[in-house]
C-alpha cells in the first residue's frame, strides 16, 4: 500500500495496480460476495424460476430477514466503493489507458490464442482484447445490477427508474440476470487468477 | 390459498413453506448462517472476530440507519403508480404467516375501532360509522418483502382526513396499529399523512373479504406488504415506537417502497 500515485506509476515504474485500485478491488470483492450470497437467500423467498433455488449452505443470512439485513448493509459498501473506483478510474485515465481501444480483429486473435493455449501473460500491465471486453462488460453489469436493485428497492420513490426497466416485475429479472453475468465473470476471473498466480500477487502487493 | 398460483414467479408450495418457515424459531436469530459465503468472507477479511451477536448488532444498527435513509427518500407528495382495472391480479393472493382458515373472524355487529394516544376524540368507531366516511379508491401494486407483487383495487377513507377528524396530534412521530389476531405494526407519521394511505373497507368495490383483512386494512402503497396491517381493531397516535410483529424479528422497520 506504499504506492498511491494517481497514474499508478512509481519511480521504478513497475507497479501494475496502484493502491487505490487494490483497495477498491478487495473491498468490492467482500461486498460483492455478501451481496450475491444474501441475494440468493432473498431470491429463494420467491423464486423467479421454478427449478432454480439456492441451497441454504451457499446462501447468506439464514432466512429472509437476515439476508435482507446483509443485503442492505453491504449495499452501502458496494455503492460507495464503486463510486470511488469509477470516479478515480475515469479521472486518472486508467480506464481509457487499460480498456481502450478494442479492435474486433484483436478480439478474434486473442480468442484464437486462448483456444490454442498460446495466451501470453508476460506483461500484466497490458490487457488483451478479451480482458478489456470482460472488464468493460462487468463494469456495465455492475451498473445495471445497482440500478435495477434500486428500482426494486424503491419502486415508488424511484418509479421513473423502475419504469425504465419495464416495471417492478421485469426489473427483478434484470437484477437476476445482471447478477448471473457478474457470477459468470467471477468464475472466469477467479479461474484465471489462480492459473496465473502472479496476477493475483499483483492485486495484493501491486507488482 | 389457490390464489397464490396466479402470482407470476411465486411458487405456491414455496410460499406456504415460507409462511411456516417464517414462524418464530430460536435458530433463526443467527443471521450469519450460510457456511460457504461466510467462509469466503472470513477468508477475505482474514479474521474471525465477527461472531453472530456482533454481526447482528452491527446489522441492526445499519437497518436503523436505513430507516433514516428511507425517511429522507420518502416524498410526502409523490404518488405510487396507479393501474387500470384490467391490470388487477385475479385472484389477488392471500398471504400471512398462517393459513386462510386460521385468519381472524371479526363480528361486524360488535366491531369497534379503538382510538387511543395523542387524540382529542377517543370515541370508538363502529363499522357503520366508518363506512359512512367519504370513500376514495386506488388500484396500486402491493409489493411483498419476499419479492413477488400483485396489483389490487382498494376503497376506503383517507387516513390523514380521519386523523384530522378525530383531532390527532399529527406532530406525533408514529401511529401504532393492533390487529384482531395480535399482529401489530408501527408506522411513521409522514406515511400516515400520505394522500394514498387508506383505511380500507373494500376490495374491488366489494366489502373486504376475510382473506384481505375484514373489516379494515390499512393500505399504504408506499410501503411493503408487511407494513399494511389487516384486521385492524385499534390505533394509537404516539411518540413511542411500539415495533411490530415482523419488525421485531428482523424485518426493516421503515419498510418503504
Amino acid at each position: 500500500m506504499s504506492v498511491l500515485t494517481a497514474d499508478g506509476r512509481t519511480v521504478t515504474g513497475e507497479v501494475v495496480h496502484p493502491g487505490w485500485v487494490r483497495a477498491c478491488h478487495w473491498i468490492n470483492a467482500v461486498a460483492v460476495l455478501v451481496m450475491i450470497g444474501s441475494g440468493w437467500q432473498i431470491y429463494d423467498a420467491s423464486p423467479l424460476f421454478r427449478l432454480l433455488y439456492f441451497p441454504r449452505s451457499i446462501a447468506l443470512g439464514n432466512w429472509l430477514a437476515g439476508a435482507l439485513l446483509w443485503h442492505f448493509a453491504a449495499m452501502w459498501v458496494l455503492v460507495i466503493n464503486g463510486i470511488v473506483y469509477v470516479t478515480l478510474g475515469l479521472m486518472t485515465g486508467r480506464f481509457r489507458r487499460k480498456l481502450l481501444p478494442i479492435h474486433p480483429s484483436e478480439v478474434v486473435a486473442t480468442i484464437k490464442d486462448a483456444l490454442s493455449f498460446k495466451l501470453a501473460h508476460d506483461d500484466l500491465s497490458h490487457y488483451n482484447a478479451v480482458q478489456k471486453l470482460l472488464y468493460i462488460g462487468v463494469i456495465c453489469a455492475a451498473i445495471v445490477v445497482v440500478l435495477s436493485g434500486l428500482s426494486i428497492w424503491k419502486p415508488v420513490q424511484f418509479q421513473e427508474l423502475t419504469a425504465l426497466f419495464g416495471g417492478y416485475d421485469v426489473a427483478r429479472y434484470v437484477h437476476f440476470f445482471a447478477m448471473s453475468a457478474i457470477v459468470g465473470f467471477l468464475v472466469v476471473h477467479i479461474a484465471l487468477a489462480l492459473l496465473v498466480p502472479k496476477s493475483l500477487r499483483a492485486m495484493v502487493s501491486g507488482r | 390459498m389457490r390464489a397464490r398460483k396466479t402470482i407470476p414467479g411465486a411458487d405456491p408450495k414455496l410460499l406456504i413453506k415460507d409462511a411456516a418457515k417464517l414462524m418464530p424459531d430460536p435458530m433463526r436469530r443467527s443471521f450469519l448462517r450460510g457456511a460457504a459465503s461466510l467462509g469466503a468472507l472470513a477468508f477475505l477479511t482474514g479474521c474471525d472476530i465477527i461472531d453472530g451477536d456482533t454481526a447482528e448488532s452491527v446489522l441492526g444498527r445499519v437497518s436503523r440507519f436505513n430507516d433514516g435513509a428511507q425517511a429522507l427518500l420518502f416524498s410526502k407528495t409523490k404518488l405510487a403508480p396507479t393501474f387500470p382495472e384490467s391490470a388487477i391480479t385475479r385472484p389477488f393472493p392471500f398471504n400471512a404467516y398462517y393459513d386462510l382458515d386460521e385468519a381472524p373472524v371479526v363480528d361486524p355487529a360488535t366491531y369497534k375501532l379503538e382510538i387511543s394516544g395523542l387524540v382529542d376524540n377517543k370515541k370508538p368507531w363502529t363499522l357503520d360509522e366508518l363506512h359512512a366516511l367519504p370513500e376514495v379508491s386506488q388500484i396500486t401494486r402491493h409489493c411483498c418483502v419476499e419479492g413477488w407483487s400483485a396489483i389490487g383495487s382498494w376503497q376506503g377513507a383517507v387516513l390523514s382526513d380521519f386523523l384530522q377528524r378525530i383531532g390527532a396530534d399529527t406532530k406525533a412521530k408514529y401511529i401504532w396499529f393492533k390487529c384482531a389476531e395480535g399482529y401489530t405494526n408501527t408506522i411513521d407519521m409522514a406515511t400516515a399523512l400520505h394522500p394514498q394511505t387508506q383505511m380500507t373497507f373494500k376490495f374491488d368495490h366489494k366489502l373486504l373479504p376475510r382473506a384481505y383483512g375484514f373489516p379494515m386494512k390499512i393500505r399504504m402503497p408506499t410501503k411493503l406488504g408487511y407494513k399494511n396491517p389487516k384486521y385492524v381493531v385499534a390505533m394509537e397516535v404516539t411518540n413511542t415506537d411500539h415495533g411490530g410483529y415482523w419488525e421485531n424479528q428482523g424485518y426493516n422497520w421503515f419498510g418503504g417502497s
